[in-house]
């Protein structure tokens, strides 16, 4: 027994080394974040005059940034309300049609071997290597000759078609988890593959569909360049991000900023924790080998 | 069954990568786009003659180097010591996880309006700790310093910011790839190694280390990749400012600034092509290795 501790723990300097590895990479992760909170909550004029105060006390903590960034411009405020509609919209509407177009895809991937596992692979790398910088720029010229940049419609497709490789790869992982034999029984039985499909396959893969869309929904609510490119010139339709970021280039008081890129954050923080396993295992699974 | 999984590629790869193509070797600036057809286009070397000898495209790729490599090596070191710290389960290891994982899922728009005010040269708490405990006579200006000198070396000030940026906000990334391998790793190697009096340093480089060797060169890719066309993080940080005209950022500044589809194009698809090169060296050398 006490052999196997020493294996388990190692010896004390690799101890205390592996805790100070964890608190200083604790510290690095989640100091920004903490610091962006705290400044969300003092006035413009006490950041300004005592930079170095970070934990406001319990009575100068003054929320009123988070209802003046989001109230609309006619009301005194920044309207983040308005581009957190205009990414709902978006991101949502990204997820249904990208989860749509990737699902059959990734099914007959795993499971009709004519459309294998290479040529996924190759797809997935094929789009990686192409820059979204260098893919801008036709996409740019394509969407302006047919009157589509200024329009959320526009920008959506663009984001489906940027998921969809993502949301294959997941959805092919999460697919190879179910074990073949449960369809084979049911096809023994006289079950047809649409019905298949509908009645076993996609319960089954349900939670991965779920991740696999919450997923894609963090990238489109996340996307910056192609927002800029399409919508910055068209106020009322920027998203969140085009959004945070025009403000950060006016003279925005620094609490209101801070408390627009918190607000922001806290749906995607919430979405990725809730299926945090899944996810985790979903965008990881080519690395167990 | 495949039909709308492959039209889309068709659509978001091929073509676009054709127009791509085609627009490098044509005179097309922004003001053409309305009457824009297959049949006025003119056609020119001039883009990559341009691109090629200038000045600025070869510096910005010097940069883009410096840059993702520097990341992809940081974000690496990251991922591996935490993977490795965080290894043996203990009580609240889950929330710490949790917690290292918040840069990754943070929006980068958010990410980059905090590390502004975190650096503000006024009011950022960065240089006022800088000023009263570590004594600086003047703030550092950390997003629009090409170079300062701090004892006698010249100190590239903002491209180490922008890096220390993407090494935050991509290591939680390169730390989630390790753990899985190192989850799925058997334990009875090392304890047998352990019992024979292998010490650390030796059950890490042995043992560990060549069954992580796979998830670090996929790693090595993916990052390299995605620094090599990182456009969102050094944008929104300094707009290209302080030494930071990564070839992205060129990209950008052709396209919209200079109105220039066609040099903008060539610019791309001379980047797109020393990428490529790039990753088909590395994937060669890695066969070679694995056949040894």
């Amino acid at each position: 027994m006490s052999k196997r501790r020493t294996v388990a723990q190692g010896p004390l300097g690799v101890h205390v080394l592996r805790v100070a590895v964890i608190v200083v990479a604790l510290a690095f992760s989640l100091a920004p974040v903490l610091y962006g909170i705290a400044m969300s909550l003092r006035p413009m004029s006490a950041i300004v005059n005592n930079p170095l105060s970070l934990i406001p006390a319990f009575n100068q903590i003054d929320l009123s940034s988070y209802p003046t960034a989001l109230r609309s411009e006619s009301q005194g405020g920044f309207g983040l309300g308005r581009f957190i509609g205009n990414s709902m919209f978006i991101a949502l509407g990204t997820v249904i049609f990208a989860i749509a177009f990737s699902v059959l895809g990734a099914y007959a991937a795993v499971r009709l071997r004519f459309f294998g596992k290479r040529s996924i692979n190759g797809m997935i790398l094929a789009v990686y290597l192409f820059p979204g910088i260098v893919l801008a720029v036709p996409l740019f010229v394509l969407m302006s000759r047919i009157g589509l940049t200024g329009s959320l419609v526009g920008l959506m497709i663009i984001y489906v078609a940027q998921t969809v490789p993502v949301a294959l790869y997941m959805l092919r992982n999460y697919f190879q988890a179910i074990p073949e034999s449960i369809e084979e029984a049911a096809l023994i039985d006289g079950c047809s593959l649409p019905v298949l499909l509908r009645k076993i396959v996609l319960p089954i893969a349900m939670p991965g569909i779920v991740a696999t869309g919450l997923y894609v929904f963090m990238i489109a609510w996340n996307e910056y360049l192609f927002a800029l490119l399409f919508l910055v010139q068209d106020r009322p339709r920027w998203t969140v991000s085009l959004g945070i970021a025009q403000l950060t280039e006016f003279t925005v008081p620094v609490p209101i900023l801070m408390a627009g890129s918190v607000a922001i954050t806290i749906p995607v923080v919430i979405g990725f924790f809730a299926a945090q396993r899944l996810l985790v295992s979903g965008l990881t699974a080519g690395a167990e080998k | 069954m495949v039909a709308p999984t492959a039209l889309v590629v068709v659509l978001v790869v091929i073509l676009p990568f054709l127009a791509v193509i085609l627009f490098s070797v044509a005179h097309i600036r922004l003001i053409d786009i309305p009457r824009l057809t297959l049949n006025n286009i003119t056609f020119t070397t001039d883009n990559f003659a341009h691109a090629l000898s200038s000045q600025s495209f070869w510096s910005g790729f010097g940069t883009t180097i410096a840059y993702a490599s520097l990341t992809t090596i940081g974000a690496i070191v990251g991922g591996l010591a935490v993977g490795l710290a965080l290894r043996r389960p203990f009580r609240g290891r889950g929330l710490i996880r949790a917690g290292l994982l918040i840069p990754y899922v943070l929006p980068v728009v958010a990410a980059a309006a905090i590390w502004k005010t975190l650096l503000n040269p006024q009011y950022g708490v960065v240089n006022a700790l800088g000023k009263t405990i570590l004594g600086w006579d003047a703030p550092i200006a950390f997003l629009s310093t090409t170079s300062q000198t701090f004892a006698g070396v010249h100190v590239p000030v903002t491209l180490f910011t922008v890096v220390a940026f993407e090494i935050w906000k991509t290591t939680p990334l390169a730390f989630l790839f390790i753990t899985a391998r190192l989850q799925v790793m058997p334990a009875e190697p090392e304890e047998a190694a352990a019992l024979d009096g292998a010490n650390s340093r030796q059950v890490f480089w042995h043992i560990i280390f060549p069954q992580l060797r796979g998830v670090v060169i996929l790693l090595v890719l993916l990052r390299f990749i995605w620094s090599f066309q990182s456009f969102n993080d050094i944008y929104l940080l300094t707009g290209g400012a302080g030494g930071t005209q990564v070839l992205a950022i060129r990209i950008y500044t052709e396209l919209i600034t200079r109105a220039d589809i066609g040099s903008a194009a060539a610019y791309g698809l001379v980047m797109t092509a020393i990428l490529a090169v790039l990753l088909s060296f590395v994937v060669i050398v890695n066969r070679r290795g694995e056949r040894l």
